[in-house]
């Protein structure tokens, strides 16, 4: 294998391994907040895709389509949270997945209804000519992506760090009670993380549709990877869920490159089982996964 | 506890009401042994008279199993609008051997499962003669099981190999061109066409990717091609840049992408994007505006093997011209759209069941077996179909043109 | 728990006699039509309502939650047919070495999840179903990847061949009532209660000696088991596997029935079994699409307005589901 292909895979894997990122924060956010896993963030990534394509096709410009899906995405995943979360948080474990998977259902097959089941384009942002680096080309698509990956995770830090909401918001995820007699309304950092977590996700599939397309069934696969990169780098750590967003993209690169490509979404599952079996707590040590 | 037995007594009633009610043309008796149907068309029965919505006599049921709903919809939906379009026309026309034909069509839901739950409610409770499908392989050789050991007509539309080319095959005749058909068409136009000699070949690990590249490799050396290098890919990846990294390293003269959407058109702009300029070779599975839709301008250029219904100007045999501008014309009228070529095997299915019957002027099996072995020169819109005892696939390499993407439109190859 | 096989025995009627109604009027229902069309949906309502039975035992009564279940269904269907067309091995044995691989596999992925909160458990079940899923296309030599197996041959015993639909809805309904009985008796024996104890409160079970581990392992090998021979007969009835059948979908419809069923008693799982059949039809007369739209906003609206602790809206639920069972 030479030194161009190798680039190249990584320049792949880097495009994929970014979306992971961001469905791997869109988790985190969730699960700081409220300690639930949403199995239905892919399908937020899928409707931010889909209703840009649909605002797009409609005549809007792309940056109105953009926005235009993020406010979509963002009104859904707040209702989402308002009906069917809320009541459900001093409900258990059990009742929380069933929700979230009841979602992810419904809003899979809401978008088949709505958008067909074919998959659907956009144009990329800043069009299709391709850079080089070294021999290897890269998307500027991917630019866009990376780019935004890192700003939104820079935003997070100073949000978290800097801003009192931020801190309110960490505090809640180290200890509810105690923050609420702090004075910080649970409720409200509740709606905040699941708004962000949301139009994040969002955010992510209207930037990947240009170069993957994104299908009504796109939402499952995107879910279950973000949620494998999350767990890898350490479930409830933003850090570690880029880190691990960006690793396992590169790893499917070089799988596919370096071995077959019909096993490439197996690499992230694996992956999954092997956190799960020896070090649940991922790389850089999330929350405590044990039982209550 | 009493509420819970009582309700799960009437549950299993409804079960049993509520599915054999929506048979709609269920007859009296569910005794009746499947298939024959024991009353033949009376000899010679002046079909003129029969002009319009009077005709008499028996309706001839045949089956279909389309998938209207499910991913295979977009396969399924023209298959059936051709169907329905051919129905109204021989019934307006005086039917088949002066009795109406009926044909009742079943969504299988693109479900291997479901085409075997619909392909017994044809055969028990609708007592079809026939039965036309599927729209997507594994359901077709889910059918081809309960049709063979029923002993009943069946009708293939589509691609996959295995429908004619494994056992059971007796019962079962083919009208779309098989996808060894389109493969070797490709092989053809790479060696005649683009005249090189060293390929890549790129395909979709499924059935229908494998089976086009096992195809490459049994053909190629009678074109004196070469299969430099090959890359699979999963059915529904969204990057291909890996794979043709790989395949570049070859050096290929040209590419052979061998699946449906969205692969090619994920290929088309992954190609652009690493700035390699190869001819590219797709598979009859993008003959559709969709995959030029998703790879936009990455499409120039590339070209694929289709049926002439694109093209009716490139057809020679004035039977089949007319017969597929009359098509165009009158599905258009009737459906606001043209028909593609999942709408001519639609209505090749019925075509060639409806010439058998009246050939062997009898809906017995044995018969319409018979009848359909021996059908020669038949003008379908696919083609001109000859069947034999040992080819049930009908048509030939020639009946398949190439077709170039040129200015987001399609245009005759060479 | 006092008395001899006959005081058990003459307790056992009582209770269970609405099963043994049940039972009949199923049995029956060969009787009075031969129509393969009706049984043929019988006969899928009984392999489906095994796995759902097995999968209720998971999630009613364990309260663990496993996304993966097609995949179960899939090693079971996959290793009668590779068993059966490849090795020539015997139905049966097929069937039950199916069944034996499906339980070592549950058990092996059982072991490191069962410790962790539930969601663990569905991402790592969800995880194995889509293995299972790429394997099944992957290994071609063994599974004939996407285009799957044809030609395996129906079950036989002796003089009796199940191709006859009649005796084929006999023998695959006597099985899931057998798997029915074995739920009803294990929610009221120990290991039930043990485990709807565990339900309410880990700690609080864990304190009284119940080993909820080991328990919870038990359940998930059993649901597994179920699922997989439900799969070996689905196989032998269609005679054709194929990937396609054993997806992520599945298992989440799967999941759908036991939650829209109820999983107050095992009963949720005939409920389950026959809406999952039952409300599709409906469904499609009116939107062909909407099916499972409609399967997950019910169990959304179920999971949240179901608990009720108290006022009309749960005696309202508790006249609805019966007696509340412990």
């Amino acid at each position: 294998m030479t030194f161009e292909q190798l680039l190249q895979y990584i320049f792949s894997g880097l495009t994929s391994g970014s979306i992971y990122a961001l469905t791997a924060l869109g988790f985190t956010l969730i699960y700081n907040a409220t300690g639930l896993i949403n199995f239905a963030q892919g399908e937020l990534v899928m409707l931010g895709g889909l209703s840009a394509v649909g605002l797009y096709q409609a005549g809007l410009p792309l940056p109105v389509a953009f926005l235009g899906s993020l406010t979509i995405v963002l009104i859904v995943t707040v209702l989402f949270q308002q009906l069917a979360i809320r009541p459900l948080l001093s409900r258990g474990v059990l009742a929380q997945v069933i929700a979230t998977v009841g979602a992810s259902l419904a809003l899979r097959t809401a978008a088949m209804m709505i958008f067909g089941r074919e998959a659907l384009p956009l144009p990329a942002f800043s069009g299709d000519t391709p850079i080089r680096i070294f021999g290897a080309s890269l998307n500027p698509q991917t630019l866009w992506v990376v780019g935004s990956t890192l700003l939104i995770v820079l935003a997070l830090q100073l949000f978290y760090r800097r801003t009192l909401t931020g801190k309110a918001v960490r505090a809640c995820a180290v200890n509810p009670l105690a923050a609420r007699l702090m004075g910080v309304s649970y409720s409200n950092v509740v709606l905040l993380s699941f708004a962000v977590s949301g139009a994040i996700s969002a955010a992510a599939g209207v930037m990947i549709t240009p170069i993957s397309f994104m299908t009504y069934s796109s939402g499952a696969l995107l879910g279950l990877k973000g949620f494998a990169a999350a767990a890898l780098g350490g479930l409830g750590n933003p850090v570690g869920a880029v880190v691990g967003g960006v690793a396992l993209g590169i790893l499917e690169g070089l799988g596919v490159g370096l071995v077959s490509s019909g096993y490439k979404d197996a690499i992230a599952f694996v992956i999954l089982l092997l956190v799960l079996f020896l070090r649940p707590q991922g790389i850089f040590g999330g929350k405590a996964v044990e039982q209550e | 506890m009493h509420k819970i037995l009582v309700a799960a007594v009437a549950a299993c009633l409804v079960v049993v009401v509520l599915f054999s009610g929506c048979g709609g043309t269920t007859t009296g008796s569910s005794e009746a042994s499947a298939g024959t149907d024991a009353t033949t068309a009376p000899a010679g029965t002046a079909a003129a008279d029969s002009q319009g919505d009077q005709l008499t006599g028996d309706p001839i049921v045949i089956g279909a199993v389309v998938s209207t709903t499910g991913p295979n919809a977009p396969l399924g939906e023209p298959e059936r609008m051709a169907l329905e379009l051919f129905e109204k026309q021989i019934n307006a026309a005086g039917g088949v051997l002066g009795r109406p034909l009926d044909v009742v069509v079943l969504d299988d839901q693109s479900n291997a499962k479901e085409a075997v739950t619909a392909t017994q409610r044809l055969l028990q409770q609708e007592k079809a003669v026939a039965v036309i499908g599927a729209s997507g392989s594994a359901s077709t050789l889910a059918m081809k099981a309960i049709t063979a050991q029923a002993g009943i007509p069946q009708i293939a539309m589509a691609a996959s190999n295995n429908i004619t080319s494994e056992p059971p095959s007796d019962w079962i005749w083919r009208v779309a061109p098989k996808d060894d058909l389109a493969v070797e068409r490709a092989v053809s136009h790479v060696a005649e066409g683009l005249r090189v000699t060293k390929i890549a070949v790129l395909y979709d690990e499924n059935a229908f990717g494998s089976s086009g590249l096992a195809q490459i490799e049994k053909v190629k050396d009678r074109y004196g091609i070469e299969v430099v290098a090959k890359e699979s890919y999963k059915t529904d990846e969204t990057d291909l840049t890996a794979q043709l990294t790989k395949l570049k390293g070859s050096n290929p003269e040209a590419l052979i992408v061998w699946g449906t959407n969205p692969g090619p058109a994920v290929a088309a702009k992954n190609l652009k994007q690493l700035a390699w300029d190869i001819p590219y070779v797709g598979s009859h599975g993008i003959a559709n505006a969709k995959f030029i839709e998703l790879a936009g301008e990455a499409a120039e250029g590339v070209t694929f093997p289709t049926t002439k219904i694109l093209f009716p100007e490139s057809i020679t045999d004035p039977e089949q011209k007319a017969l597929i501008e009359k098509l165009i014309t009158d599905y258009t009228a009737e459906f606001g759209q043209a028909p593609n070529h999942f709408s001519s095997h639609g209505w090749d299915g019925i075509a060639v069941l409806v010439a058998a019957i009246e050939q062997a002027k009898s809906t017995e099996p044995a018969a319409l077996q018979a009848a359909l072995n021996g059908l020669t020169d038949f003008t379908g819109a696919d083609g001109i179909f000859t069947y034999t005892a040992t080819d049930h696939d009908g048509l030939k390499v020639d009946d398949l043109i190439m077709v170039r993407v040129e200015g987001g439109k399609w245009a005759l190859a060479q | 728990m006092s008395g001899g096989t006959s005081s058990r025995v003459s307790r056992f009627v009582p209770r269970n006699w609405s099963f043994a109604v049940l039972a009949v009027a199923v049995l029956l229902v060969p009787a009075f039509t031969r129509d393969t069309y009706i049984l043929s949906i019988f006969a899928f309502m009984a392999t489906r309502f095994m796995v759902v039975v097995g999968l209720w035992l998971l999630l009613g009564l364990a309260g663990q939650i496993s996304l993966g279940h097609a995949a179960f269904v899939g090693l079971g269907a996959y290793g009668s047919a590779i068993l059966v067309t490849r090795a020539d091995v015997n139905p049966w044995l097929a069937l039950v070495m199916s069944a034996v691989l499906a339980a070592a596999i549950a058990g092996l992925i059982g072991i490191p999840t069962l410790k962790l909160k539930g969601h663990y458990l569905a991402m790592a079940t969800m995880g194995f179903g889509e293995i299972i899923h790429i394997l099944l296309i992957q290994l071609k030599g063994l599974t004939n990847g996407t285009d799957g197996i044809t030609g395996i041959p129906p079950l036989s015993l002796g003089p009796l061949n199940f191709s006859d639909p009649r005796l084929y809805h006999l023998l695959v309904w006597v099985v899931a009532l057998i798997f029915f009985l074995l739920a009803l008796n294990l929610t009221n024996s120990r290991l039930g209660r043990a485990l709807q104890a565990l339900r309410r409160s880990e700690v609080a079970a864990q304190s009284l000696g119940v080993d909820t581990s080991w328990r919870k392992l038990q359940v998930f090998m059993l649901s597994a088991v179920a699922a997989s021979i439900a799969g070996s007969f689905d196989a032998h009835y269609v005679q054709f596997v194929s990937p396609d059948s054993f997806t992520l979908n599945v298992s989440v419809i799967l999941v759908c029935s036991v939650v829209i069923g109820g999983f107050r008693s095992v009963w949720g799982a005939v409920w389950g079994t026959l809406l999952i059949t039952i409300l599709p039809e409906i469904i499609k007369r009116f939107n062909e699409d909407a099916v499972n739209l409609v399967f997950g906003l019910l169990i959304i609206v179920i999971v949240v307005l179901l608990p009720v602790k108290s006022g009309p809206l749960a005696r309202l639920q508790l006249l609805l589901r019966g007696r509340e069972r412990l």
